[in-house]
Parts: structure tokens; sequence; C-alpha cells
């Protein structure tokens, strides 16, 4: 039993490389490999969150910090090395941001893990608001409201690359996210891991067992801060400008948004949450204005409806799998999907024509999955709302609908 | 030979309010002691003082012959001393395994390592092992401690105050809440558990402490008014006044 389970995580393992190498062939084009970049490095990010809210109970609301810090002190790196001050070839530099990530979590995480729980978040939005203001205030090292901006094919070739093709800058990504997943992984399996747990679930029996929960946190805070501050570096890389939005508090919580939707209580919940957050933010910005609206109410059904994230919903479906008992369930499944998605035409019909009323420049036209509407038509207004309510009505009996047949599922 | 566990005239006020009045204790290496007393007498407190949990507001503690006065509870719990809640207080999300596991941790060294593998830490897998035969929660090792009925919940409570390797115990109330028979088994797992140990327990049930306990202290209103063995309590006037007393007055508690 225990072989066959170490083998099944060498399996997922095997998968997530052979994934991770294939990604820009089964999705081609440049829009989608720069999806498939963020996606990499926002996955480092949200699992080193996680490192924090999932595993130590810990719920930061300055954790850009480390990252934005991480790639700040990067694109100085790249500068420099553009000006032949040092050598290093650049897949090496994630570890400098990560270093630096560290460091910082040494300074700030003395002060923030002091306390967990309440003051331990209310203590990381102060030190973020500190630090974006600090960065607004230097303008001689962080570049003020335009940022810093650099050039990532300054360095030596390594090997023949020099990483200004996308698709190179992908590969470099993909590497260190799974290097960084691996790491990750590794260290739940640790005494400090386990540990973090135990202080999450009950700090005070913790303290009566041996261990300073203050230092846990700590602890765990640091490494956590390291990986954030790889991201940081790689995400500096790809976009070769750094500037005050990568430690500010929308960054925070974007990350929190992320790993949250993921799923915190499993390990590779935050890269699920990584994927579809990227989604969201670039691919549905390109798509709708009311891109974050959208993200909001996702992430509010989530919390209300799903706190394990998808990674919880996609676990449970796999124990019925298992079972061979799936095929009980697609009918009900369907039912929802269809009132799910009812509901959802309402939605955006009414979303986009407040839009569309609220912005007069762009004029009331506008196209909904293949039909031409103007927002000003009341018919739409009507046929939206129908939609939403009629949508809403289905879910409530299609819910309960899924929830029968999931108790049969389950007691058979 | 020093006690393995001394009170010094130990004092507690919340405010105006004293709850511990002067208590002095010693208990000897290998000493199963019990702490007696009516309700809001002052146990709990004294637990807490002697653990780490609350400041003192003066008097003094050692722990075998060291101070320990006003220390944090890890640190005490390093020096040798662990405990167990009257409330059950365990790692609700994490297995049985891994809860024992965690007692386990810190006295085996491993601190927070962040370079060792849980799975491969063979010495410490093996006495979470031998902690579980000895709860007979052997079976129920993958679940977690949060689901685990009352009397399991009991019993992994005292595993994990033992599992560290502690020589002095602390249990509180180990048989509270329990069936007669739920009561006979967690008397027999604490004697099994508590060889070669001290034990200093606070417990209700009369029945269980005269059974368990080689000396027996009654505490009254933050005092001991008497500290003997089981014989010597029976027969002791001021005892049968005070605590029959107030439990022929009010609610009996056992």
């Amino acid at each position: 039993m225990k072989l066959s389970l170490r083998m099944g995580s060498s399996l997922v393992w095997a998968v997530t490389a052979v994934l991770l190498v294939v990604a820009p062939w089964i999705f081609p084009g440049s829009f989608a490999l720069t999806l498939l970049t963020q996606m990499g490095t926002l996955a480092i990010f949200a699992l080193s969150y996680n490192m924090l809210l999932g595993q130590g109970g810990m719920l930061s609301f300055g954790h850009a910090v480390y990252s934005g810090l991480g790639a700040y002190v990067t694109v100085h790196a790249l500068n420099l090395l553009g000006r032949g001050a040092f050598v290093t070839p650049l897949p090496l530099l994630p570890l400098l941001g990560g270093v630096a990530g560290l460091a910082f979590g040494v300074l700030f995480g003395y002060v923030t893990t002091k306390r967990a729980g309440t003051t331990f978040a209310m203590i990381s939005l102060g030190i973020g608001e500190m630090v974006y203001a600090c960065v607004l205030m230097f303008p001689g090292f962080f570049g003020g409201e335009a940022g810093i901006s650099t050039n990532r094919t300054v360095g030596q070739p390594l090997l023949g690359l020099n990483f200004g093709p996308a698709l190179q800058v992908y590969y470099l990504v993909a590497a260190w996210s799974f290097l960084c997943m691996l790491a990750m992984y590794a260290l739940t399996g640790t005494p400090l891991g386990r540990m973090a747990n135990a202080v999450r679930d009950n700090p005070e029996r913790a303290e009566f067992i041996g261990y300073d929960t203050r230092k846990v946190r700590f602890l765990q805070l640091v490494l956590s801060a390291f990986f954030a501050g790889v991201s940081g570096a790689l995400s500096c890389i790809n976009f070769e400008i750094v500037g005050a939005e990568n430690v500010s508090a929308l960054r925070s919580g974007g990350v929190l948004l992320a790993t949250f939707i993921g799923g915190i209580p499993f390990f590779f919940g935050p890269v699920l949450g990584a994927v579809i957050f990227i989604l969201f933010v670039a691919a549905l910005s390109g798509v709708t204005k009311a891109w974050l609206l959208y993200l909001g109410l996702f992430f509010c059904a989530m919390v209300l409806y799903a706190p394990g994230g998808v990674a919880s919903l996609l676990l449970a479906q796999i124990g019925v799998i298992r079972a061979g008992k799936f095929g009980r369930l697609v009918v009900p499944y369907a039912a929802g999907a269809v009132a799910c998605a009812t509901a959802l035409c309402g939605l955006i019909g009414i979303v986009e024509s407040v839009y569309r009323l609220s912005d007069s420049t762009q004029g009331t036209a506008m196209r909904l999955a293949g039909l031409q509407l103007d927002a000003a038509q009341s018919a739409v207004w009507v046929g939206s709302s129908m939609l939403l309510v009629a949508g809403f009505v289905a879910l409530r009996f299609a819910a309960r609908f899924i929830g029968r047949r999931w108790t049969e599922v389950k007691a058979a | 030979m020093s006690a393995a566990l001394e009170l010094v005239d130990v004092h507690k006020s919340f405010g105006s309010t004293r709850i511990i009045n002067g208590v002095s204790l010693s208990v000897a290496p290998g000493e199963r002691h019990a702490i007696i007393g009516p309700n809001g007498a002052g146990k709990s407190t004294l637990y807490n003082l002697v653990s780490g949990r609350f400041p003192l507001t003066s008097g003094a503690i050692r722990l075998n012959g060291e101070d320990v006065t006003n220390l944090r509870p890890y640190q005490i719990n390093r020096k040798g001393l662990a405990r167990s809640f009257q409330v059950t207080n365990l790692f609700n999300n994490l297995s049985v395994y891994e809860n024992l596991r965690c007692a386990v941790l810190w006295g085996a060294g491993y601190r927070y390592s962040f370079w060792h593998r849980l799975s491969r830490l063979a010495s410490v897998n093996a006495r979470v092992d031998e902690v579980l035969a000895k709860i007979g929660l052997a079976r129920r090792a993958r679940t977690a401690a949060g689901t685990l009925s009352y009397a399991e919940q009991r019993a992994l409570e005292i595993g994990v105050t033992i599992a560290g390797g502690a020589s002095v115990i602390l249990l509180d109330e180990p048989t509270a809440g329990m069936s007669r028979t739920e009561t006979a088994h967690a008397v027999e797992l604490v004697r099994q558990v508590t060889v070669d140990k001290t034990l200093l327990m606070v417990e209700h049930d009369m029945g269980v402490v005269f059974d368990l306990a080689d000396r027996i202290s009654v505490l009254v209103y933050g005092e001991i008014i008497a500290s003997g063995t089981p014989q010597e309590i029976r027969a002791n006037a001021a005892v049968q006044a005070a605590y029959l007393g107030t439990l022929g007055k009010g609610k009996a508690h056992a």
C-alpha cells in the first residue's frame, strides 16, 4: 500500500513535468504562451502563500511585499548585469530574488509572526501599506510610479539561449515552477511543515509539547517568502519591468483570491487557483471590462459554497469515479450546469448593459453570444432579468437534486 | 534526592481575587500524587501555574530541582513536564498518528528541522507506533483527531501528553465524563503509561483517586489543608469536615 502510494505520487510529478514541457504545443500561439508563463509564476506565488494560509493558518494581506521586493532586487541585478558589473547566467537570477524575499521575510516576519490570527492579518496589512508607501517615497531605488524597466537579454547567452523569445522564458518559468513545487511539497513532509499544521490547528497545545509557536510561524513565513521572491524574480524577467503595483495590496489580495479559489486544504489547490485566476485576469479582461466583478462574484460563490476550493470539488469526484458511481451523477450535474449557464447568461446581460450605460464613450451597442444587442433597450433588461431569475430557481432545484443523488452515492 | 516537582508558597491572584493562597507541595520522583478538592478550589489554576500557562503572583516552582517559575509552557515542557487538559485539546485536523508524531518531535531532537523527512524518521515513527498501541488507537491512526469519539479523544489526549517522554506528567481529570467501563479502561491506561514516571493528577472520581494515588493532597479555597497517603486522608478529620462538608451542602461532583 505504501509503495503504491509513493509510486502514485512520483507518477503525479512525472505527469506534471510532462505537462509543463508540452503545454506550449497543446496551447499554441503567443497569447497562450503569455498566459502559461504567468500561470507558472503565479503558481509558485500562490503555493508560497498557501504555506502561510493553508498550512500555517496565517491569513496574510501583504504577501506581495516579498515577491515585489524580490522583483525589485532582480531588476537591479539585471541592469547591473547589463552594465557588466557581474556575470551570472539569467536562469540563476530567481535564486537571487528568492534570497531577497527571504531576507525581507526575516525582517518583516520578525514583527508579523509575533502574533497569530487577526493580529497577524492586521500587521501584514500594515507592513504591506508601509512598503508600498516606501516604494513611492524612494524613487531612486524603486523608480517611483513608472517603475524600473530592464532587458532580460543583456546577460551572456547560456548554451545558445539568450532568453529573448517568449518560449525560452516560458521554459525558464516552467523549470523553476517545477523545482519550487517539488521543494514546497517536500517541506510539507518535514518536522517544521507538520508543526506548522499543528500550530494552525491549536497553537496552545503546540506550546505544551515543546514548540515555540512564534518560531514555527516565523520559519514558515521566511521559507514562504523565499518562494515568493523566486516568483517575483520570474515575473521581473517575464515582464522586464517592476513597478509599485508589484508590492501593492491589490497583488496581495490577488494571490489570496487565487489560492482560496484553488483550494487551501490541498497542496496542489493553489496551482489550480493560479490557472483559473490568470484565465480571469488575462483572458477575461480582454473580453470584458467587468472581469473584476465576475472574479469577485466567483470568489464569493467559492467562499460560500466550496470553502475547499476547486480542488475539493475535483477530489470529491475522483472518489465517486473510483467507486464507479459517476454515472449516477451525470444527469444532476448536467441539470446544474444548464441552470448555472442560464443564470450566468442573465447576469452577464445585466452586468454588461450596466457597464455600457455607465461608459458614455462606448455607446450602448454590444455583441453578446453572437447577438447584436443594445443596452438601452428595455427588452435586453427584461430578458436578462428573466434568465437570471429562472436560472436561480432552476439552480435551487438542481442543487437539491445533486444533493440527493450525492447522498445516495455516498451511502451505497 | 530532590523532589520531581516542588511548589514553594505559590500565590495567584486574578485582580483582587486570590485563587491560590500559599500552596507548598512536594512530589517525589516516581510518586503518583492526586489533588482533590471541591469545585472552584483552584485545582485547574494550580495546573496552569505549574505548566506555565499563567504567570505566578509570587512563590516558586521547581522541576527536578531546577527553577521553572514563570517560564513559558514550551520551556517547561522541554525540561521534562507534560500536561493533559480537562477539555480535550488536540490538533483536530491532523490524524491521530500526526498528533502523536508532533508530540514526539521535539524530544527526539528534530525541533524546527525543515531538512528531515518525517517518513524517514525511524525512531520517531517507532515511538508513535508504540504509543498508538499503548493507548489502543492503532486502528484509528489515520483518522482525524477531531472526528474521534469522546473516549478516544481522551485516550489520545493522554497519548499526546506522554508521547514526548516527559518524566513528570500532569493529568487534568483523565476520566471526566466517562462511563464506568471507560473509566476502568482509562485508569489502567494511566497506570501503564506512568510507570517509572512522576504523576500529578486532578481527579473528581474518588474511586480512581484511591485506586491510583500513592499520596493525596486536598485543596480547598486555594490552600492545601492536608497531604498524605490515602489511608491518612481518609482518616483526616479536617478533610472530612471541609471536603465532605462541601459535598454534603451542595452538589456532589464525581
